[in-house]
């Protein structure tokens, strides 16, 4: 065979969907090429159609889609466009491998894993039953799970997110194959899982001299992981580029605004609003004519109303703009609604709601043998003696894995969780019951956000009744005045007053999640707790979000409690910040030190798993291999020994570590003293973009 | 285990405990005097007062259910009211043995056949083989049993009533004449006709059932790994999609055991088919006859209960994300 | 798999206001099947509400001649043919007559009875579904958001009454109280006429409640829930404002499941002769009272009743069949 051969060419797909009677194009001319040891990103939001590429290129599209003729699929040379699903069925596994986003549900939930890997050696090299369970170990052994052969016996429900994952990319790499197509295999990870298996891929895929597509959302791990990348909006490609080329020189206005609206490490609100990209995509029948973009392109021009050719800058390069040579030559430059950042107010400001000792234990139901010798289960330590205050029009981040207790703890001080221990002081008065407990002007007083935007607002009550009931029973304004009211906050959140009729079926995610910071504003509150309020969103939207809460908070002076795993986000809006690991905090600070050395080693492993859309980041890496144990089962001394990558000895599995100041208001609770940590972590330190 | 076995076991004790205080307290509380009905409106006052002390009508209430329910445990299921005076026991068992005769030729029928209708089904969902099965289950199942019994009578007994072979074979006679001392293949001739109306009615019911979870569990995601693992059409299927459909039709069949009874009683009633469900109606029901009634019912919520607690074990060891301790 | 392109197939998903109803009828209507169930449905629902105009005789007149055969021309042909196959090349016509359905054995005509038993039966399934539809409801709303012991409790006793299937719990409370004499005019009088509604309603309201709690569980962990709490709403605003409006759909397929269940049981109820008596012209009953004499006497009494009950739960499983898928369709 030819080496030049690329792995994969594909050249003019298109691919439709049946919608009703009409066949809708939901990709149009997507041209690719793999190289072996390549891995190449596809990159969009939600309903760029980055999936149905992936999807097609396997073909396997669901019973509604179709790949259209003229479409050319090439897997080293040998045409899959025209094939038979029989015919497929000698190149799905073998030579092309797909893993999934979410392996809990992709892996057959009553088989064991080896059987899952090994059929497919049996099916496809022939191998007998045990040769082939043999080889299933050896590919569990590959992908780093301690213990193959004892693992390959269980079921996958008894394996943790970060194993099921692993199990299904050693599940892909089985047979060796030349393709693997990776759907967003680590979406649903948490950060420092998802540092792990992206480390995973990239030396696998190295190794393997495999060619892969990596389809994701995320231009963090685009950019720590991909050696090219394509950039999909509305079905289309806006450009492709080897990954250091896009990100210090993207030429389509897209891929600019997708960049710069994804907030960086380091970046604070203070300094500028983050850049967005108005608009939202347009839907699969209302595609517009020229360059599919051009509604939202702050650079559009009348000739932007045709069809621009997917051009070629350089042997490299391809970009779909009737503008990129402008662009190219710096003859114009995206001036994408960049602000002048919010004026946080100076120094330091009254305290607003101080948390002592707070606790929260959720009592596990005993077993009958428990009763019987008269013993009681250990409960669930969600949250164990967190002490925090939040200061007047100020923002406190949390951030922490999932299974911290980040949420819980943001549950028992809004009301809808019992406290175990501990007291709440809101103002000056104690509010440590739940909401049955409250005064009116209480519960007036703190409101939250919620995660998923989704499930937010009800969804048989319209917009404006949502907005005009907080309205009515906290602030206590009559039916007409809060109507009035209702149409004046959504303008505060930028939507305009005929929302107000609207239902949330009606709305974007993005839309919905205004509406819902909308209503926690209704009754004017001084705390507004935020639990993950942009992580559904889309990159381009939730830099939208971000800024409106800054702007909110400056104009009304609210203060916010903000929970985010995502530590950019995070520093982005916060002025403090606090590190949270099973139920417990490690390190606060103020955002601008927390960034720097000397960090708790959890900050740290937090910090250096966060994929940054920088290539050239610096590559000392601090990794958490093992699981986050269970709260039930909390690690005795300091809690995070077991993970710790810089644990010191017997002492941190014995006594819990001291708090250790590191100055302006700086804490860390380790036993490493902090200097030596700073040593220790020098390399670590974050550009902070200064 | 011994947990999930305790548990099942409380409730199991706990619902027999709540359906007999019911049909207890329906006996006791309802104005009416048995021992009036029993010996009719022309008895003297002192006959009656007589005969509620001997049916022991007087004791407190509590007294009464402790007194009945220690009884029946032991095994002591007590005699009829009406006479001549049985043992309840005795009767009950000789019907239960001709209602588990049908009842298991029944299941015997139904089960691979509704099974295998249903996964067709299923697999082939909104093709015609769907829609005939679909649609012949809606309409099987919205029959209510007695019509589809007479049905039967009407199209085969009747029909076959004059045809030699069949008469010599003795095959679908209308009304079922089974005495308890026959043999299952003695009794089978007897037992063809109402084991079909039952079957029709059972099947209708599960087909639809594992129709819908083959349906179901083909959207979901290990599906897809498996067709992109390059496995042939026929593993997918067996091997994951089956696998996963048919554990939930353990339950199925457990569920289906009181949709079985029920029709049962309706069954036995059309064909004359001396089971227990005819024994309800026509002794207990018609003669008021409490105590026979109440064990009847309790014999079957035991059975019921016995059924489901089976298939939940069942269930738990045939589903590995079940565990046992 | 989902699609993510096509979820900007629809810019908007259609509003759930008082339009979401049409939108609902147009998708039950839409498919074949369940349209001719509605039509159906409708079709009985007409008799029940004014056979009384439309039945040519009383229930109980026993005027007629007796066992005279139908004069239901079509239907009557059907009958015979399907008697006897070699009949389908017979050239004898029938004449419309008075009697289309017959008469029975004792001159009591079967078409005017067959009319005249749809109110009953729509009447007592009907309103047994009703109630059980809204008392479990409330227990399933209640249950589900209270949660702890009450749930608890409730939970465990309605399970151990779904023990017992419905039919033969049924069946054991009427036979009992069947024979209870009452005074006449009295409450438990008026309790004994309704018996078999209210018992109707007894056996559905566990089933009712237990679908109702199982969405209410489901919902109520959704955020606009959590937000109405945070407000400090009333325990009735949350559970009828925010979380009533969301089991909606699950309780529309129920109650049509169960009223579709309700009619089988009331025709089973009569034909094993505890739930209406006679003379009253209840299906299930004029089946049963017609079967000894099956073979000679008036086979077409006991034929008509029974293929009303079989045509009107057909129609009724139809349309309760296009509900759900409806309902899903516009979830």
């Amino acid at each position: 065979m030819d080496h030049n051969t690329p792995i994969l060419a594909v050249d003019d797909l298109t691919i439709s969907y049946r919608v009703g009677r009409r066949w809708l194009r939901a990709v149009h001319d997507i041209h690719l090429r793999v190289q072996a040891g390549e891995i190449v990103g596809l990159v969009g939001e939600s309903g760029s159609g980055k999936s149905t590429v992936a999807t097609g290129v396997m073909r396997f599209l669901p019973p509604n889609g179709r790949i259209e003729p003229g479409s050319r699929i090439a897997l080293l040379g040998d045409e899959l466009a025209g094939r038979s699903r029989r015919e497929m069925q000698r190149v799905w596994g073998a030579r092309m491998a797909f893993v999934p986003q979410n392996p809990a549900t992709a892996l057959n939930p009553s088989l064991k894993v080896g059987e899952q890997i090994a059929e497919i050696v049996r099916h496809h090299q022939g191998l007998d039953r045990r040769a082939a369970r043999a080889q299933a170990v050896a590919a569990l052994r590959r992908v780093n799970l301690a213990d193959a052969a004892r693992l390959a016996n269980r079921y996958p429900h008894e394996l943790s997110g970060g194993m099921q994952q692993r199990v299904a990319i050693a599940m892909a790499l089985s047979t060796s194959p030349q393709l693997l197509v990776l759907d967003e295999p680590t979406t649903s990870l948490d950060v420092t899982t998802e540092a792990v298996i992206l480390d995973l891929i990239r030396t696998l895929i190295a190794e393997e001299g495999a060619g892969a597509i990596y389809v994701t959302h995320n231009l963090g791990v685009v950019a720590q992981l991909c050696n090219r990348v394509t950039v999909l909006y509305a079905g289309e490609i806006m450009e492709e580029a080897p990954v250091r080329a896009l990100f210090e020189r993207p030429l389509h206005p897209y891929t600019i605004g997708l960049i710069q609206s994804m907030p960086r490490l380091g970046q604070t609100k203070d300094r500028a609003t983050l850049p967005t990209i108005p608009g939202l995509p347009p839907p699969l029948a209302e595609m517009p004519a020229g360059c599919v973009f051009e509604p939202r392109c702050p650079l559009a021009i009348p000739i932007c109303r045709t069809k621009p050719p997917l051009d070629a800058p350089d042997g490299e390069r391809r970009v779909r703009c009737h503008r990129w040579g402008e662009i190219a030559r710096g003859e114009v430059t995206l001036q994408t609604s960049v602000e002048d950042g919010v004026e946080a107010p100076a120094g330091s400001r009254p305290g607003l709601l101080r948390v002592d000792g707070l606790t929260k234990h959720f009592p596990v139901r005993r077993s009958l043998k428990q009763i019987l010798r008269g013993t009681r289960p250990r409960p669930v330590r969600a949250v164990d003696g967190v002490n925090l205050s939040i200061q007047r029009g100020k923002t406190l981040g949390l951030v922490g894995e999932s299974g911290s207790g980040k949420t819980t703890l943001a549950r028992v001080i809004i009301g809808l969780e019992e406290r175990t221990a501990g007291t709440i002081t809101l103002l000056g008065a104690d509010v440590s019951g739940t909401v049955r407990d409250r005064a009116r002007e209480t519960l007036a007083q703190l409101q939250m956000v919620f995660q998923n935007p989704q499930d937010s607002l009800n969804p048989y009550l319209t917009v404006g009744q949502a907005l005009s009931r907080p309205l009515i029973r906290l602030a206590g304004m009559s039916r007409e005045q809060a109507a009035a009211e209702a149409r004046r906050l959504l303008e505060a959140v930028n939507l305009s007053a005929d929302y107000a009729h609207r239902y949330p079926g009606e709305l974007s995610g993005g839309e919905k999640q205004r509406v819902a910071i909308a209503r926690a504003f209704a009754s004017n509150p001084a705390l507004i707790l935020c639990d993950e309020p942009v992580s559904s969103l889309d990159v381009s939207v939730q830099a939208a979000v971000l800024n409106l809460l800054a702007r909110l908070q400056a104009e009304r002076d609210t203060s916010y409690l903000f929970i985010s795993h995502d530590l950019a986000v995070v520093g982005y809006l916060a002025d403090y910040l606090a590190v949270m690991y099973l139920g417990e905090l490690f390190e606060v600070g103020y955002a601008a030190e927390l960034f720097h050395p000397p960090y708790h080693p959890y900050t740290e492993a937090l910090i250096s798993a966060i994929p940054q859309p920088d290539p050239d980041r610096p590559t000392t890496r601090v990794r958490l291999t093992d699981d986050i144990p269970s709260p039930r089962n909390i690690p005795t001394g300091c809690r995070f020994h077991t993970r710790c990558p810089r644990k010191i000895g017997a002492i941190c599995e014995t006594e819990a570590p001291p708090w250790r100041d590191g100055g302006d208001e700086h804490y860390i609770k380790c036993h490493i003293p902090l200097d030596e940590l700073a040593a220790l972590q020098r390399g670590v330190a974050v550009d902070d973009g200064a | 285990m011994s947990r999930f076995l305790a548990r099942r076991l409380l409730f199991l004790i706990f619902t027999l405990f709540l359906t007999t205080v019911i049909v207890f307290l329906l006996t006791r509380v309802l104005p009416g005097d048995v021992a009036r009905v029993l010996l009719g409106r022309d008895a003297s006052p002192a006959a009656v007062e007589a005969k509620r002390e001997e049916l022991g009508l007087n004791d407190p209430l509590v007294v009464q259910y402790v007194n009945w329910a220690v009884d029946f445990v032991r095994g002591d299921w007590g005699q009829t009211f009406a006479s001549p005076r049985q043992d309840i026991r005795a009767i009950v068992t000789e019907r239960l043995v001709n209602s588990g005769r049908l009842a298991f030729l029944t299941l015997l029928i139904a089960l691979p056949l509704a099974i295998t209708l249903g996964v067709i089904a299923g697999l082939t969902e909104g093709k015609l083989s769907d829609s005939v099965i679909s649609v012949l289950s809606l309409s099987v199942v919205s029959l209510p049993e007695f019509v589809t019994g007479l049905f039967l009578i009407n199209t085969v007994a009747l029909r076959w009533r004059d045809n030699p072979i069949a008469d010599a074979l003795g095959w679908f006679p209308a009304s079922s004449a089974v005495r308890p001392d026959l043999s299952f293949r003695e009794a089978l001739p007897a037992l063809w006709l109402p084991a079909i109306a039952a079957t029709l009615v059972l099947m209708a019911y599960i087909v639809r059932l594992v129709r819908a979870g083959v349906i179901e569990e083909l959207k979901k995601d290990y599906v897809r790994t498996a067709v992109l693992k390059g496995l042939p059409y026929r593993t997918v299927i067996v091997k994951h999609v089956l696998r996963n459909a048919l554990i939930p039709t353990v339950t199925v069949i457990a569920t289906s055991s009181g949709w079985l009874i029920s029709g049962m009683v309706v069954i036995e009633s059309v064909f004359s088919y001396p089971g227990l469900g005819r024994l309800l109606i026509n002794t207990a029901i018609n003669n008021r006859d409490l105590p026979l009634i109440q064990a009847i019912v309790a014999v079957t919520v035991v059975i019921i209960l016995l059924a489901n607690f089976t298939a939940d074990l069942l269930y738990a060891l045939l589903n590995p994300r079940i565990r046992l301790e | 798999m989902t699609h993510s392109a096509l979820s900007r197939v629809r810019p908007a998903r259609f509003s759930r206001g008082a339009g979401s109803i049409g939108r609902f009828l147009i998708a039950l209507l839409r498919s074949p099947q369940s349209a001719a169930g509605t039509v159906i449905v409708l079709f009985f629902l007409a008799l029940a509400l004014f056979g009384a105009q439309i039945a040519p005789y009383r229930a109980n007149d026993q005027s007629n001649p007796p066992r005279h055969p139908p004069t239901a021309a079509p239907l009557e042909r059907l009958r015979r043919v399907w008697d006897d196959p070699g009949r389908l090349f017979e050239t004898e016509t029938y004449r419309p007559g008075p009697y289309p359905f017959g008469t029975d054995t004792l001159g009591r005509d079967v078409f005017s009875r067959v009319i005249l038993g749809t109110s009953s039966i729509f009447r007592v399934a009907g309103f047994g579904t009703l109630i059980a539809v809204v008392i479990g409801t409330f227990l399933g709303l209640f249950a589900g958001y209270q949660g702890g012991l009450v749930d608890e409790i409730i939970t465990r006793v309605f399970d151990a009454l779904l023990a017992m299937p419905a039919l033969l719990l049924a069946l054991v409370i009427l036979g009992i109280i069947r024979n209870v004499e009452t005074e006449p005019g009295s409450f438990q009088a008026a309790l004994a006429d309704n018996a078999v509604l209210l018992v109707i309603a007894l056996v559905y309201v566990p089933i009712v409640a237990r679908v109702v709690r199982s969405s209410t569980l489901e919902v109520k962990t959704r955020a606009f829930v959590q937000a109405a709490q945070i407000r400090g709403e009333s325990w009735g605003y949350i559970l009828f404002r925010e979380i009533f409006p969301s089991v909606i759909p699950a309780l529309v397929v129920e109650a049509s499941l169960r009223f579709s269940y309700a009619i089988f049981l009331v025709a089973s109820l009569g034909f094993l002769g505890v739930a209406a008596r006679p003379p009253s012209p209840d299906w299930g009953l004029m089946v049963n009272e017609n079967r000894g004499g099956y073979y000679q006497l008036a086979p077409w009494a006991l034929e008509y009743p029974a293929a009303a009950i079989a045509l009107l739960v057909i129609g009724v499983n139809l349309m309760s069949d296009g509900i759900r898928r409806a309902v899903q369709r516009s979830e």
